[in-house]
């Protein structure tokens, strides 16, 4: 947009929306950025002016969080965030509690939970944000999926992961799985819910293909920070498509 | 002695491609009665087996190691497109070896795909190989990059002469620190071309973000690419530099020539031929493009480049190497096996270079995944087609008079090829 165009919408906009991605540089592996960008974009395409923030490990924590996104990594990439993520767990738990929507996908949801347990017996610890927790297996769960929620409707993504998770007393599951194996080889449960947090295996990425997710997050950043959320009216044409050939996929 | 496995091979191979396929079937039988038909002919070769690896590349690499050795005048074995792993290598072997087992050869430069790599190399030691790269590719089969990158070191580890790096892939270069016994040279680019070849580690940077330390010190490479030209390269080598007129475009595929010519020069230095450089660059100026690798196809009189696109380098590669002005443009992406299932890579591609002109179609089982990806880049769509065939004649028709470009996945190009050769010439690949 040219310079005359922004303070327009500067003028025009209901607000400022801060996001911050944690850890894009080491965890970003299945196409977290569409995540962070389909938030973007649709901040933008609701009225409010979006504000896209980095956390790397190392930087100082950026205040005035509204919406936080983070993704998966190789296990090199998690290795290299654990004790920065470790050093956060305060701050990040303290959001948490307060309600901020996350969306955490992959290896940071496994890291949000109280521990991953690799195959060979070393217990990582993780930030216990979510009463959840991982154990490494020599099974990969690959291939599309579909969830069934009662918040977000049919949820569509593309899982990879050889962790399973399972769910303690303190969450949620996002859905049960239609299409794929979800958390893991037992439950039929896919994903967690927590407060306002959304944990997900599902990527391809999630948010563009569920921008019900998307909105969820916008709509609760915009109600805690101004009270009240008022959409705009983006074209979801494309979105409503994408799913309906995404979900006639093979596995 | 005589192996009764070549001619039942052969006659499978015969009666099976009777059937209309090309298929790894022979090699398939070939495996189960007589295994060790492979080692027994590859090792007979004078010069032994290069192997050509990594995970973008391939395809144009060998045929250009292919070609250099021929214009050495060296009897080259190699495997078609489609057929880099061991039974395909198998398969193709049985097309060329006589009804005794013996291939009349030289050597035999082999495209290997890298999950398939490890189980050859076990069975027939290289004697030279040339890695590529570790470029994102199709996750959902192999899993994670790193590990891509061990089943290079091991296909290296198990060369018994010389292995040659990309010195600016950190994730190649540093296999050069695992080994022991193995003489190493490596292919390098000019510093001034390193911001056209995004690498994953910083491939969706924001700004600000700083790139991956590479290595500590850039070791010195056997063949740098300097510049690149219209249709022309410059290469350094032996201490002088030499410009060539070239065939290939895409700057990813001629820093892949300076991999073929220290590979090729590797070779010849062995003792396989005496390496005469004039001869040298002039095949390497006569390589044309791989099958769907920035082929130019000529419909309704106007050039129409096939660009192969198969993960978030190679895409963005595509996008940097054949700049998008004055084309009409279509992207096909189907999500077959050999495409990978998973549409996450899409979110690695920055599209903001086709926002000016727009795509006019966007075509394959995926369509919709990528028109919602452009949607957010905020590119213009001009028309949805899932149904590829129906696609392309849109595009053909709408596109008169304008030079045309497709980039698509591996088996969406198959399903334009096959659409294109009832309108124009295509070259056949078995």
């Amino acid at each position: 947009m040219n310079p005359a165009e922004a303070v327009t919408a500067a003028d025009q906009s209901k607000g400022t929306i801060r996001v911050v991605q944690l850890y894009p540089r080491d965890m970003n592996i299945y196409g977290d950025w569409g995540n962070a960008l389909v938030l973007q974009r649709r901040i933008a395409w609701h009225g409010y002016t979006p504000e896209l923030l980095e956390y790397n490990v190392g930087d100082p924590f950026p205040d005035g969080v509204d919406i936080i996104v983070g993704g998966g990594g190789q296990d090199s990439g998690q290795l290299v965030i654990q004790d920065d993520l470790q050093a956060r767990a305060g701050q990040l738990k303290e959001l948490a509690e307060d309600g901020a929507p996350m969306l955490v996908i992959c290896g940071l949801y496994q890291l949000f939970g109280r521990f991953f347990k690799t195959r060979t017996g070393a217990v990582i610890p993780g930030i216990g944000v979510l009463d959840v927790e991982t154990h490494g297996t020599d099974e990969r769960l690959i291939g599309n999926v579909k969830v069934s929620t009662t918040e977000f409707g049919e949820v569509l993504g593309y899982e990879n992961h050889s962790g399973q998770t399972t769910l303690g007393n303190g969450v949620r599951p996002l859905g049960t799985v239609a299409k794929g194996t979800g958390n893991n080889s037992n439950d039929g449960h896919e994903g967690a819910r927590y407060r306002n947090i959304v944990a997900s295996y599902l990527h391809g990425s999630l948010l563009p293909k569920n921008p019900a997710i998307a909105d969820f997050l916008i709509r609760t950043a915009a109600e805690r920070k101004f009270g009240s959320f008022s959409p705009g009216n983006p074209d979801d044409t494309y979105a409503v498509l994408a799913r309906e050939h995404a979900a006639r996929r093979p596995r | 002695m005589v192996f009764y496995s070549v001619p039942l091979g052969k006659l499978v191979r015969r009666v099976s491609r009777l059937r209309g396929g090309g298929s790894a079937l022979p090699g398939l039988v070939v495996e189960k009665i007589d295994p060790g038909f492979m080692r027994r002919t590859l090792t007979t070769l004078p010069h032994g087996v290069a192997v050509v690896s990594g995970t973008n590349g391939k395809t144009t690499t060998t045929k250009m190691v292919v070609e250099l050795l021929e214009s050495q005048g060296l009897k080259v074995f190699t495997n078609r497109t489609g057929s880099n792993f061991t039974r395909g290598v198998a398969a193709a072997l049985l097309g060329e070896v006589d009804w005794r087992g013996r291939l009349d050869a030289d050597i035999a430069v082999l495209e290997l795909d890298e999950a398939h790599a490890v189980h050859f190399v076990n069975s027939v030691p290289p004697r030279y190989c040339l890695l590529l790269n570790v470029l994102r590719d199709q996750l959902d089969r192999f899993g994670e990059i790193d590990k891509t990158a061990q089943l290079l070191q091991h296909i290296a580890a198990k060369t018994t002469g010389t292995v040659v790096l990309n010195r600016e892939d950190p994730r190649v270069a540093r296999i050069a620190d695992t080994l022991t016994g193995q003489e190493v040279k490596y292919f390098g680019l000019d510093d001034s071309l390193l911001g056209t070849f995004p690498n994953d580690d910083d491939m969706r940077a924001a700004p600000g973000s700083p790139a991956p330390a590479g290595l500590p010190e850039k070791p010195v490479a056997d063949v740098v690419l300097r510049k690149v030209g219209a249709d022309s390269a410059e290469f350094e080598y032996d201490g002088g530099t030499v410009t060539t007129a070239m065939k290939l475009r895409g700057v990813y595929n001629i820093f892949n020539a300076a991999a073929a010519l220290t590979l090729a020069r590797s070779i010849c230095g062995a003792g396989a031929a005496t390496a005469d450089h004039a001869t040298l660059l002039e095949a390497l100026s006569k390589v044309a493009p791989a099958f769907g690798r920035g082929e130019s196809l000529t419909v309704d009189g106007q050039p129409l480049d096939l660009v192969l696109v198969k993960n978030p380098s190679g895409f963005r590669l595509g996008l940097k190497s054949f700049p998008a002005g004055g084309y009409a443009t279509m992207i096909a992406i189907n999500d077959n096996y050999a495409d990978g299932r998973d549409m996450s890579w899409l979110w690695d591609v920055e599209f903001d270079s086709l926002r000016e002109g727009g795509v006019d179609m966007v075509t394959g089982s995926r369509a919709y995944d990528m028109a919602l990806r452009l949607q957010y880049d905020q590119v213009p769509v001009g028309a949805v087609e899932t149904e590829i065939p129906a696609a392309l004649t849109a595009f053909v028709r709408e596109g008169r008079g304008k030079p045309k470009r497709i980039f698509c996945t591996y088996t969406a190009m198959l399903a334009i090829r096959r659409e294109l050769s009832k309108i124009t010439t295509v070259e056949v690949v078995s």
